[in-house]
């Protein structure tokens, strides 16, 4: 599904700034894996989910998506393949556009824009059963501008929008770090959902230790630009937060002093 | 009593304003870009339907013919901005200073071209200024009109998303780049045919019209907004009471002059307006917002979280 080899970027080469955030790094999806990432901060996670989108040109290295090689592929084009949820619940919906609106602009990635209604009338009675599965009371009001909603809700919409049009990836990047926890449990709940009733292949980092053995079927940990830890199956299943502690330690070499570290 | 008199012609002339400042709303509130091209392609308009006019080209035709050259100098802002990655402002200041060539050379050299209003059937025409009204009030109802339309479309909607959300954008597949040349070419478009309407009615053309065309705009759209977005937060209201405010300020201005202050003033106090328009947003959060609530807990409910941006 997703094939990514030999992948670097330094940003700011040749500065004081230069910083190498993904180092020759290989990873390789398999149709239906849904993949928590962790790692400590500046491990290269958003990197990783930036460079899969095309939001710059990696320095060398290929990403393929379902056999398809996009690494040279624009943005907004790649956009076809990929749904995205962002940590910052600011960033993945328009502000002072309304909920039906923001849905039918995501209905239509990967299609070619027309020159017709933008929002139909039957699709706004779709986009009303869509909503009222998310529980959060956004069903009635369709009209109402995404900018008016709280944090929660817009990610609960950004999903939405994510997985609207079925993407052959979903990226979630710390998508419930910015959120109460209660609405953080929910919005993973309903991630859960919409990801196992539709089987999307999915990348999900997060910063929760326990959430990355609690849900998928895959866990990768992320230490300076490289993956040091990729478990699967039972054996995932099987983890324990100290198991990935004492991982982390082999990795960097280092006696895990201040799981913080890790945990922010 | 003279005020009144002059009521019809401020009407007129803020009509054919109002329509100006509909340009400049859509790339100012719409694209959120500061789009100085303004203050040229207004001029460019007027050049052009000046220039037509006088080879015979009728009325209506010139000002098709305007607004496809406005549209070109959005597009020339609009490359400069996304194709050569120079910042919106400066590729706006660029493409102004080379119109001030080009629209010279469409005038052929002169400062100033006249428009023979007796002779030629003019849409718009100070000494008619019943005819003026109805002739602007139609192609600015029909401006809307079609905005209306083209900002639901599909295509629309992402352009709405462009100014609003690129990221967002970006991540729907939507192409911001092209979005973003497509709606400098529709608001200099709109502002070449105001300033060919400008043209018509004041019966010359002026290489020095527009200085501060883009000034006038914001002044009109914050007049507009401050009243229509009280009324109804839309599109439509939005528009119509930008040309209100384009409306009021010729109002104003008329009414100034009638004071007897110099005209060589009005400059100053359209910036003024601006000026404080723009800053009153920024000075009620600086001292007149209580500090929001930075607890974990409220932050879900808090905009102004951003988190870390993870670009
Ligand atoms: N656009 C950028 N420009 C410069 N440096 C960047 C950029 N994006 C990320 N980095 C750097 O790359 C490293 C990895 O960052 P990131 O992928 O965001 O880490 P994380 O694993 O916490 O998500 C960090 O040192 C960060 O400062
Ligand atoms: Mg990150």
């Amino acid at each position: 599904m997703l094939k990514i080899t030999n992948l670097k970027k330094t940003f700011n080469a040749g500065t004081i700034n230069e910083k190498t955030a993904l180092e020759g790094l290989n990873l390789h999806l398999k149709d239906g894996d849904f993949v928590t990432v962790i790692g400590g901060n500046g491990a290269g996670k958003s990197t990783l989910q930036n460079a899969i989108a095309g939001v710059w040109k990696p320095d060398c290295g290929t990403i393929e998506i379902d056999g398809v090689d996009v690494t040279n592929m624009p943005e907004h084009k790649r956009a076809q393949f990929l749904g995205r949820v962002f940590q910052d619940p600011m960033k993945g919906t328009a502000p002072d556009m309304e909920i039906a609106e923001n849905l039918a602009i995501a209905a239509r990635r990967g299609t070619k824009r027309k020159l017709i209604w933008g929002v139909r009338k039957a699709e706004r009675e779709e986009y009303k059963k869509l909503l009222a599965t998310l529980d959060l009371g956004l069903e009635d009001r369709l009209s109402t501008k995404v900018g008016l909603l709280s944090g929660g809700q817009r990610q609960a919409v950004t999903l939405l929008m994510a997985t609207l049009r079925r993407p052959k990836l979903l990226m979630l990047d710390e998508h419930t770090a910015a959120l109460d926890p209660k609405t953080a449990a929910k919005v993973l709940e309903l991630t859960d959902r919409i990801v196992t009733e539709n089987k999307l292949t999915t990348l999900m980092i997060t910063h929760n230790m326990n959430d990355a053995i609690a849900h998928g079927n895959r866990l990768i940990m992320m230490y300076d630009g490289h993956v040091v830890v990729d478990v699967e199956g039972e054996e995932k299943k099987k983890l324990t937060v100290q198991d990935l502690l004492n991982m982390f330690a082999q990795a960097s070499g280092k006696e895990f002093a201040n799981d913080r570290a890790m945990l922010s | 009593m003279a005020f009144l008199y002059a009521l019809p012609g401020a009407i007129a002339e803020g009509l054919i304003w109002g329509l100006m400042a509909i340009g400049v709303y859509i790339s100012y509130k719409i694209l959120d870009i500061a789009d100085l091209t303004v203050d040229g392609s207004i001029c460019t308009g007027a050049c052009v339907c000046a220039v037509l006019l006088g080879l015979g080209v009728p009325a209506w035709l010139s000002l098709i013919i305007a607004f496809a050259a406005g549209a070109l100098t959005g597009i020339v802002t609009g490359l400069l901005h996304t194709a050569l990655g120079i910042p919106s402002i400066l590729a706006g200041i660029l493409t102004q200073l080379m119109l001030y060539s080009i629209n010279l050379a469409i005038l052929g050299g002169k400062a100033l071209v006249a428009i023979d209003s007796r002779s030629l059937e003019l849409l718009v025409n100070m000494s008619d200024r019943t005819r003026s009204i109805i002739s602007a009030g139609m192609i600015v109802a029909g401006t809307i009109v079609v905005l209306w339309l083209f900002f639901y479309t599909e295509v629309g909607l992402t352009l709405k998303s462009t100014g609003d959300n690129p990221d967002m954008s970006r991540a729907q597949g939507v192409n911001v780049n092209f979005n973003k040349v497509l709606g400098l070419a529709i608001a200099n478009g709109i502002v070449a045919l105001a300033g060919a309407l400008l043209a018509q009615y004041k019966g010359s053309a002026n290489i020095n019209d527009g200085k501060g065309a883009i000034v006038i705009g914001l002044a009109a759209i914050f007049i507009g907004l401050s009243v229509s977005l009280k009324i109804k937060p839309n599109f439509v209201v939005s528009l119509i009471g930008v040309v209100c405010g384009g409306i009021v300020y010729y109002i104003v201005y008329n009414f100034v002059i009638l004071l007897g202050m110099k005209t060589d003033y009005l400059k100053m106090l359209s910036a003024i307006i601006v000026a404080l328009f723009l800053a009153i947003p920024y000075l009620k959060e600086q001292y007149f917002t209580k500090p929001k609530d930075l607890r974990p807990s409220a932050v879900s409910s808090n905009h102004n979280t951003g988190g870390d941006a993870n670009a």
